[in-house]
């Protein structure tokens, strides 16, 4: 599994790493999880409010940080 | 786990928290100066009459009433824009002519959501969709100037003729100001690397698909997270408020700033510019000085100075925006509030 944390790395974009790397972990799921910080690629995305959490190249979440709950099901609905 | 994960996932439960909440924070509004005389004068025995005791309480009466009103004005309006969205907005400004487009991006500034960390990805997005590069300047310009927390403090501190001026020439500035960068045609000093950028085809609206219940774990959470994030400018506020308020003589700042000194606004607003804080923060200070006889122009000249260009946010904006557009974006913006601070010092006297 891929996973993208798009955003400048501001407090937002930390917390949700953070969330991401939690859920994996409690998950046990084989996953790579990247910071992508570069506006254009972030753009590229169709993204303008950061931060936002992409799943194997999806666009998930968009302008808030998730909770935990809501990554680990995320998570999972995208590992079927 | 997180305070907003702690609220209950049933419909009644999120409706018995958010009732309960409320009990507890009316309790806590209307104890306030209570509580504070019966610590610090029956408990601990301190005279009333002692100047400095008054100090003190009258730092912490304040400190809890702003931390009380804050949790309030920030939980509300997260909830409430909530739904609204920067991809909406860009939405409703797309093909809008300037003018039209200048008053709709300044309203649509004030009730959007929007961090400033946003304000690139949010400008390059702007620029994409063919909103002219005046209309988005209108966005970037009102969305810190006309501040929510601003307008609840004032709402409660000064009521609703302070507020609505407050408002209405807030959103004035962002117009006239991103208007005339319009006129400038300034595209020649955004980053050439803004006009390539290719907008992928997978946008989804922050704002859509949300329960209720998520939005008010989003309002708890940014509750805890601006608090957490500002809590030092807001004691240091209060602070010097409550000194200025126990300690100034009346017409100390008056005599030098007041209606008589032709300088007084300019003077705020090359103050209130560099310095860096939140209007939560401001506001005590605010509220203090008119007290001792500052006029209410002047005041919100130098709120709005602090609250509307602040050095990070000028750092980030750096990265689309060349420094000759820089410096006409913080020199119209800092003169509209210079007129504006004069403008209500000669309604208001």
């Amino acid at each position: 599994m891929n996973i993208k944390i798009l955003g400048p790395g501001c407090r937002n974009c930390v917390n949700l790493t953070k969330a991401a790397t939690t859920a994996v972990a409690e998950l046990g799921l084989e996953a790579s999880i990247e910071k992508v910080e570069d506006y254009t690629a972030i753009l590229g995305y169709g993204v303008m409010s950061t931060p936002a959490l992409v799943i194997n190249e999806k666009v998930v979440v968009s302008g808030r940080v998730p909770t935990l709950a809501e990554v680990r099901t995320l998570l999972t609905a995208a590992s079927h | 786990m997180n305070i907003a994960e702690r609220i209950p996932t049933t419909t009644r439960g999120r409706v018995g928290v958010l009732i309960a909440g409320i009990g507890v924070w009316a309790l806590a509004y209307w104890a306030n100066e209570w509580l504070w005389n019966v610590i610090l004068y029956d408990a601990f025995g301190l005279d009333p009459k002692n100047q400095i005791t008054e100090t003190i309480h009258f730092f912490l009466y304040d400190s809890l009433k702003i931390l009380l009103l804050l949790v309030i004005i920030i939980f509300a309006s997260t909830v409430l824009r909530s739904f609204m969205s920067v991809e909406r907005t860009r939405a409703f400004l797309g093909g809008k002519r300037e003018g039209v487009g200048n008053l709709l991006a300044a309203a649509l500034g004030v009730i959007t959501p929007f961090c400033s960390c946003s304000a690139v990805p949010a400008f390059i997005g702007f620029v994409a969709a063919g909103v002219p590069i005046g209309v988005t300047m209108s966005f970037l310009i009102a969305s810190p100037l006309v501040n929510e927390i601003a307008i609840g403090l004032l709402l409660t501190l000064f009521g609703w003729q302070i507020t609505a001026l407050y408002v209405v020439s807030g959103l004035t500035i962002a117009v006239v100001s991103g208007y005339i960068l319009g006129r400038l045609h300034v595209e020649r000093w955004v980053e050439p690397f803004v006009f390539e950028v290719k907008l992928g085809g997978q946008t989804i609206d922050p704002s859509l698909g949300l329960t209720f219940g998520q939005r008010m774990q989003m309002g708890v959470e940014e509750v805890r997270s601006l608090i957490a994030k500002i809590w030092v400018y807001l004691l240091v506020g209060i602070g010097l408020g409550a000194l200025i308020h126990g300690w100034a003589p009346t017409d100390f700042f008056a005599t030098y700033a007041g209606p008589g000194n032709p300088f007084g606004v300019l003077i705020a607003v090359l103050i209130g510019i560099p310095l860096y804080s939140n209007a939560a923060g401001v506001m005590p200070l605010v509220a203090a000085l008119y007290e001792k006889g500052l006029p209410m122009g002047t005041l919100l000249a130098f709120m709005m100075a602090v609250v509307a260009l602040s050095l990070p946010e000028m750092i980030l904006l750096r990265r689309v925006l060349k420094p000759q557009l820089l410096a006409i974006f913080i020199t119209t913006t800092g003169l509209g509030i210079v007129a504006v601070g004069y403008l209500f010092n000669a309604i208001l006297a």
